[in-house]
C-alpha cells in the first residue's frame, strides 16, 4: 500500500503538534515531580482522557477491529474484559494508590513496608510488565507502518523508538499527557466517522446489521454467538481473569493516578476513562462487523493473518484513501501515546526505584534524580528497540495478554493486601510478588504459545501447560502466596498499619 | 507567618489550590497520631461504610462478569435469539457496559459522601484532637 501526499501529511501533522506539545511541556519540565507527574497538576477531564489515550493500545484499535471481524462475539471478549476493569481500578485501586503513592507503585507498597528488597522486587516487576508490553507496541507499529507507508519493519521501529523518545526525554509526564489526550481525541473521532459511515451502510438499523452479520461470514450464524474461537472453557475463563484483573496493576496506568493532586480527581479522572473508553469498546462492534461485512475475511487475512489490518481496510472501502490516511495516522498516534507512557513507567522503576531510593537510599539532589530519570529513559528505549528488532516474528497478541497476566498475578495481590490486610507482612509482600511473576512466567513458557507439535510455534513439541494464557492458576497463585507467607513471616507492624489505613482512606499527608 | 506564607507559596508552585492542602499543618503527624486516628469511632465508622458499600458490590461485579464467560464457555443458553437475530450474548454483553457505566456514577456519588466524613477527621487531627 503506497502513501498518497494526503497520507504523509496526516504523519507530518500528527508528528509535528505531538513535538510542538513536547516543546511547551519542555519548558516546564525542570524537577523529578514535574518530569515524573507533571506536578500532579492535571484536572480529572485531562488526566481522564490521558488515560483513555494511555489504555487504547495499537491491540485495542486494530487488534480487537481484527478480532469482531474475524470471529465475531468472541473478538468482543476482549472489550467486555477490558472495560468491566475500570471497575476494579475505581473501587479498588485508584484512590488508595492516589493516596499512598508519589511516582510508582513501589511507593504505595513501601508506604508499608519500607525495605529495599519489597522496592527492588516492585521495580523488577514493573520493568519486567513494560518490557512485554512496549516489544509488544513497537513489532506491532513496526509492521504497521511497514504496512501503511511500505518502509521497512527496522525504520518503521526505529521512527516510533526515536519518537517516544523525545517526547520522554525533554517534556516528561506533561508531554506524555498530552500526546495521549491528543490521540484519544482522534482515535474517538475516527472510530465515531467509521462507526457511522458503517451504521448508514446497514440504513441505521441495527436490526439489519445483525440479519446481514449472519450471511456475511464463513462462521454463518455461529458468528452472531460465542465460540467461533475459543473453544477451550477453561482457557476463555483464564483469559477473561487476566483481562479484568490485569488492568489494575499495569504499571503504565498506575502511574496515570500520581499526574492528579488528590484521591477526589483520581477518582473522576477514572470516570471520563470509563466513559470514553467504553464508547469506544462499543463502537468496536461496528469496526468489526463492517470490516467482515465491507471488506471481507479472506481480504483482511491476506494483509494480516491475525486481522490487524481490518480497521485501515474498511475505512478504505467506506471513505477511500483519504479516510484510510487519516485512519492509520490515529493507529500511529496511538502507538506513540501508548510506548511514551510505558518509556515512563519503565523509567521511573529504574531511576527512582532502584537508583534514587535503593542504590542511593533517597539521598539524592534535583538535579542528580532529573538525569537519572533521563538516562533511564533512554536505556528503557534504546533496550526495548534492541529486543523488538529482534522479536518481529512474536505474536502480539500473546505478548499483551502476558502482560496482562504478569500484571494480574504479580502486582494487584500485592496491592490489594498493602491496602486491606491487616496481617501482611514483607514476607507475604515477597512471596506474593515473587509466586505470581515466576509462575505466570515459566507457565507461559511451558504454554502452547511456545510449544506446537507441528513446529507452528517456537519449540516443536507438546506444550506441558495446556493453557494459552496461565492466569487462572498465576493469580491465584499470587493471593495464595501473599496469604501464607503474611502467615509464616513475622508479625505485622499493627502500628505502620494504621498509618497505611488512615492515609487510604482519608487521603492525609 | 513565615509558615504560613511558606505554605502558600507551596500551594502556588503545585498549582493546588484546595483548601486541604493550603491550610497545612505546622507539624508531621505522628505514629502515636495514627494509631489514635485508626482507633476512633469517625474513623472507624467511616472505614466500616466504605467496606460495606465496597465489598459487596465488588463481589457483584466480579460474579455478573464471570457468568458471561462461564455461560459461554459451558452452557448454549445464550445462543438463543432474543430480537431479530440479535442473540442473548450481545444483550449479555451490553449489559455489562451498562452495569459498569452505572457502578461508576454510583461509586462517585457514594464517594463524594464518604469525602465529607473523612474532611471531618481532618479537621480533626488539624485541631489537634489526636
Amino acid at each position: 500500500m503506497g502513501m498518497s501526499v494526503i497520507g504523509i501529511s496526516f504523519f507530518v501533522a500528527i508528528v509535528g503538534l505531538t513535538l510542538f506539545v513536547t516543546y511547551l511541556a519542555s519548558k516546564q519540565t525542570n524537577s523529578a515531580s514535574e518530569f515524573y507527574t507533571a506536578g500532579g497538576g492535571l484536572t480529572g477531564w485531562q488526566n481522564g482522557i490521558a488515560i483513555a489515550g494511555d489504555y487504547l493500545s495499537a491491540a485495542s484499535f486494530l487488534g480487537i477491529a481484527g478480532a469482531i471481524a474475524l470471529f465475531g462475539f468472541d473478538g468482543f471478549f476482549y472489550s467486555i474484559g477490558y472495560l468491566v476493569a475500570y471497575l476494579v481500578v475505581l473501587y479498588i485501586v485508584a484512590e488508595p494508590l492516589r493516596n499512598l503513592g508519589r511516582y510508582t507503585l513501589a511507593d504505595m507498597i513501601t508506604a508499608r513496608f519500607d525495605q529495599k528488597k519489597v522496592r527492588g522486587t516492585a521495580a523488577v516487576s514493573t520493568i519486567v510488565i513494560v518490557l512485554f508490553y512496549m516489544i509488544a507496541q513497537l513489532v506491532g507499529a513496526g509492521g504497521l507502518i511497514q504496512l501503511l507507508l511500505g518502509i521497512d519493519y527496522w525504520v518503521a521501529v526505529l521512527l516510533v523508538g526515536v519518537m517516544m523518545t523525545i517526547y520522554v526525554l525533554w517534556g516528561g509526564m506533561a508531554a506524555t499527557s498530552w500526546v495521549q489526550i491528543i490521540k484519544a481525541v482522534l482515535l474517538m473521532i475516527g472510530t465515531v466517522i467509521i462507526s457511522v459511515m458503517v451504521l448508514w451502510k446497514f440504513n441505521f438499523n441495527v436490526l439489519e446489521m445483525f440479519n446481514t452479520m449472519k450471511t456475511a461470514t464463513p462462521h454463518g450464524e455461529g458468528y452472531l454467538v460465542a465460540g467461533a474461537k475459543y473453544t477451550n472453557g477453561v482457557d476463555t475463563m483464564s483469559m477473561m481473569i487476566a483481562l479484568v484483573l490485569g488492568t489494575a496493576g499495569l504499571p503504565h496506568i498506575l502511574m496515570r493516578f500520581f499526574t492528579v493532586k488528590d484521591a477526589k480527581t483520581a477518582r473522576s479522572s477514572v470516570v471520563y476513562a470509563t466513559w470514553i473508553v467504553g464508547i469506544f469498546y462499543i463502537l468496536t462492534i461496528f469496526l468489526g462487523f463492517g470490516a467482515a461485512a465491507f471488506v471481507g475475511s479472506e481480504k483482511i487475512i491476506g494483509a494480516n493473518a491475525a486481522g490487524n489490518m481490518a480497521a485501515p481496510l474498511l475505512a478504505q472501502a467506506l471513505g477511500g484513501d483519504m479516510l484510510m490516511s487519516f485512519i492509520c495516522a490515529v493507529a500511529f498516534a496511538t502507538i506513540l501515546a501508548v510506548v511514551a507512557g510505558l518509556v515512563l513507567s519503565g523509567a521511573s522503576a529504574f531511576a527512582h526505584d532502584i537508583y534514587g531510593q535503593i542504590i542511593k537510599k533517597g539521598k539524592v539532589t534535583e538535579k542528580e534524580q532529573m538525569k537519572a530519570a533521563r538516562l533511564a529513559s533512554i536505556g528503557v528505549s534504546v533496550f526495548s528497540i534492541i529486543l523488538a528488532l529482534g522479536a518481529q516474528t512474536m505474536n502480539v497478541a500473546f505478548l499483551v495478554s502476558l502482560a496482562f497476566c504478569i500484571a494480574a498475578s504479580a502486582n494487584l495481590p500485592v496491592i490489594i493486601y498493602t491496602i486491606y490486610y491487616k496481617k501482611f507482612n514483607t514476607t507475604g509482600a515477597m512471596a506474593a510478588m515473587i509466586t505470581g511473576l515466576v509462575t505466570a512466567l515459566v507457565l507461559v513458557v511451558l504454554s502452547p504459545n511456545l510449544w506446537n507439535p507441528e513446529g507452528t510455534a517456537i519449540f516443536t513439541g507438546t506444550a506441558l501447560f495446556p493453557l494459552t494464557n496461565p492466569a487462572i492458576i498465576s493469580v491465584p497463585a499470587g493471593f495464595l502466596a501473599g496469604w501464607i507467607g503474611s502467615l509464616v513471616g513475622a508479625k505485622s507492624d499493627a502500628r505502620k498499619y494504621a498509618e497505611v489505613t488512615v492515609k487510604a482512606n482519608t487521603g492525609i499527608k | 507567618m513565615d509558615q504560613k506564607l511558606e505554605s502558600v507559596l507551596q500551594g502556588v508552585k503545585n498549582s493546588d489550590s484546595s483548601e486541604k492542602t493550603s491550610k497545612k499543618r505546622d507539624k508531621e503527624i505522628t505514629a502515636d497520631a495514627y494509631v489514635a486516628i485508626a482507633e476512633s469511632q469517625d474513623f472507624k465508622k467511616l472505614v466500616k461504610k466504605k467496606n460495606s458499600f465496597i465489598v459487596p458490590v465488588s463481589i457483584f461485579f466480579i460474579l455478573f462478569y464471570f457468568t458471561l464467560p462461564v455461560l459461554t464457555s459451558f452452557t448454549t443458553v445464550l445462543n438463543v435469539k432474543v430480537i431479530g437475530d440479535i442473540t442473548m450474548v450481545w444483550i449479555f454483553a451490553f449489559a455489562q457496559f451498562i452495569m459498569t457505566w452505572i457502578l461508576c456514577m454510583t461509586y462517585v456519588s457514594k464517594a463524594n459522601k464518604f469525602d465529607k466524613e473523612a474532611e471531618s477527621i481532618i479537621e480533626k487531627v488539624k485541631d489537634g484532637e489526636y
